[in-house]
């Protein structure tokens, strides 16, 4: 049975360790204000009671949490669980209507450079003239590319590398797979060398292997450059392998932590709704 | 060598030629924004809001009788078209209605206006040209529409060449751009703006119906050819230019209208261009 049930209310992939059932929900307000290990060091992240509201609907409910920095962190809730309003917060893309959000203790948008931001792709515009060697320099630019130096071009060259896509270089956009214009965006997101990286869903639409690439090349950059990393994703397994800590969202704060106490039968019911019967997610 | 040359000669084919280059240029390099943002309808809503400012300016002119700076249409033409513009960017802006919506609206408003301000003006009293307004007449640009042109189409390229690498940004992906700290609304604002101007000088030497062709005809014939957005602009230019230059030949010589003899030479560009393009 394992991993057969069409019906599964949760989108994981193989190799899933069993969650232990832990007796208690983190929801609480003490779990999301962890000591920073070094209190002279902000936090890459702190979250304080944020309330974003689109129209009449509330998508974001005071969420709390403090991220300190080089952790992996997962966020996951079901869809509309508000996840890429979070990351828009993060980046300053909307405007909360309550509480406050600080990067590297600083307002959103303060200090772009320092943010790797890897886009969901499915709305992406694939009728954009470009190659990827363009896009990757756009981000180390900050600008559209015109002409192209020498320099930037060693630094894109150098970060396609980085995520095994040399090849993919001259090649228009438009012509690439999903997995291959994934890689291309974190090419992107990494030639600038981010303190942040964050990426918003980025295992939709693509194979399992690229997506299985990609997590360990998010490890690697994180420990090579002393980075921090949120991933928006539906995909349980790498919350549970390749996070520190993870996020579980359904429009508030359900449960953060590390994955062993996050992840727990009782977050993901409540986030999730009925988690299912034999999943060998969680123990009896 | 010398039948080509021929028609050189002629001040007023002169100005045509320099006038009708000039505003290939801004409206090939505002073309490539315009249809790379799927803005195409924006040329013509634009056009016709023209339409309705310029009915406005031939009434104030009437209504001042033919002295100061009012006797030129153009001088009410281009804030009312503006207003027009920057309408359009708030209703796109502030709601959820699509851009072609939103400048349908503002297209048949401007129109409206334009029939009921013309209606206004006694026939006899020749203070607009109807027929050239709608179809154009670059073979009748003057010294004085001619400096109008050059500076507006000096100021708007110059303009555009220096916001190029971040209005590329935020069209290729506002959030990115936005993220990056680019003010993504401003360049919107900014883009719709000398989108009307461009468009109110033009449409008075291409005429209304045919100006929308000029904003979308070369720019989407360039990026059918193009592998980069900076190819595609130098195409579409390149293209609306020579077009431009080879259609006013030809007009000259088969004695076609010219502003059909050029739209229809950019379509067989585009026809060329699509039927040649790899997928």
């Amino acid at each position: 049975m394992r991993g057969a049930d069409p019906t599964a209310a949760l989108p994981y992939g193989d190799g899933v360790r069993p969650l232990s059932d832990a007796p208690t929900v983190p929801t609480s307000r003490t779990e999301a204000d962890r000591p920073v290990r070094d209190a002279a060091v902000p936090a890459a992240l702190a979250v304080t009671n944020l309330r974003v509201t689109r129209g009449d609907a509330l998508v974001l409910d005071d969420v709390s949490f403090t991220l300190p920095r080089e952790r992996f962190l997962a966020v996951i809730g079901p869809n509309g669980a508000g996840k890429s309003t979070l990351v828009q917060a993060l980046l300053g893309l909307v405007r909360p209507d309550g509480g406050e959000v600080r990067v590297f203790d600083r307002a959103p948008r303060s200090e772009p450079r320092r943010i790797g931001y890897v886009p969901q792709l499915k709305t992406f515009d694939r009728s954009f003239p470009a190659t990827a060697l363009e896009l990757v320099v756009s981000g180390a630019r900050g600008r559209w590319p015109a002409r192209i130096t020498a320099t930037e071009r060693d630094a894109a060259c150098a970060a396609l590398e980085r995520v095994g896509a040399t090849r993919l270089r001259d090649r228009p956009l438009a012509r690439l797979s999903g997995g291959e214009l994934q890689r291309a965006f974190l090419a992107r997101a990494l030639v600038r060398e981010p303190d942040l990286v964050i990426l918003d869903e980025p295992a939709t639409g693509v194979d399992f292997l690229a997506e299985h690439d990609l997590n360990h090349l998010l490890e690697g950059y994180q420990r090579d450059a002393r980075a921090t990393v949120l991933m928006v994703t539906h995909d349980l397994a790498a919350a549970r392998h390749h996070a520190s800590d993870v996020l579980v969202l359904n429009r508030t704060r359900i449960g953060f932590g590390p994955p062993e106490r996050a992840l727990t039968r009782a977050c993901l019911e409540q986030a999730y709704g009925h988690v299912g019967h034999d999943h060998d997610l969680v123990l009896p | 060598m010398d039948a080509l040359l021929e028609p050189l000669q002629y001040a007023f084919l002169q100005r045509a030629l320099v006038g009708g280059a000039a505003i290939a240029m801004m409206t090939g390099l505002l073309g490539v924004f315009v249809v790379q943002r799927g803005l195409a309808f924006l040329g013509d809503g634009l056009a016709h809001a023209s339409f309705g400012g310029i009915a406005l300016g031939a009434l104030v002119a009437y209504g001042v009788g033919g002295a100061g700076l009012l006797a030129q249409p153009l001088w009410v033409a281009l804030p009312f078209t503006l207003a027009a513009a920057l309408a359009i960017a708030w209703v796109r802006d502030r709601t959820d209605l699509s851009s072609d919506t939103a400048i349908g609206v503002f297209f048949a408003v401007a129109v409206a206006l334009g029939v009921l301000f013309l209606s206004m003006i006694p026939p006899d009293a020749n203070v607009v040209d109807v027929y050239h307004l709608l179809f154009g007449s670059i073979l009748a640009v003057g010294p004085a529409d001619l400096r109008i042109i050059l500076v507006t189409a000096g100021a708007i390229v110059t303009l555009l060449v220096l916001a190029w690498g971040r209005l590329a940004y935020a069209t290729f992906d506002a959030d990115l751009a936005a993220a990056d700290g680019l003010p993504v609304r401003l360049l919107d604002y900014g883009l719709f703006a000398v989108a009307a101007i461009a468009v109110v000088v033009s449409a008075q030497v291409v005429g209304i119906v045919l100006m929308a062709a000029y904003l979308v005809i070369p720019a989407a014939a360039a990026r059918l050819a193009a592998r980069s957005l900076v190819a595609m602009s130098v195409g579409a230019v390149a293209i609306g230019v020579t077009t431009t230059l080879v259609g006013l030949f030809a007009s000259y010589a088969a004695d076609v209208p010219s502003g059909a003899a050029i739209i229809l030479l950019q379509a067989s560009v585009f026809l060329v261009a699509a039927l040649t393009a790899r997928r």
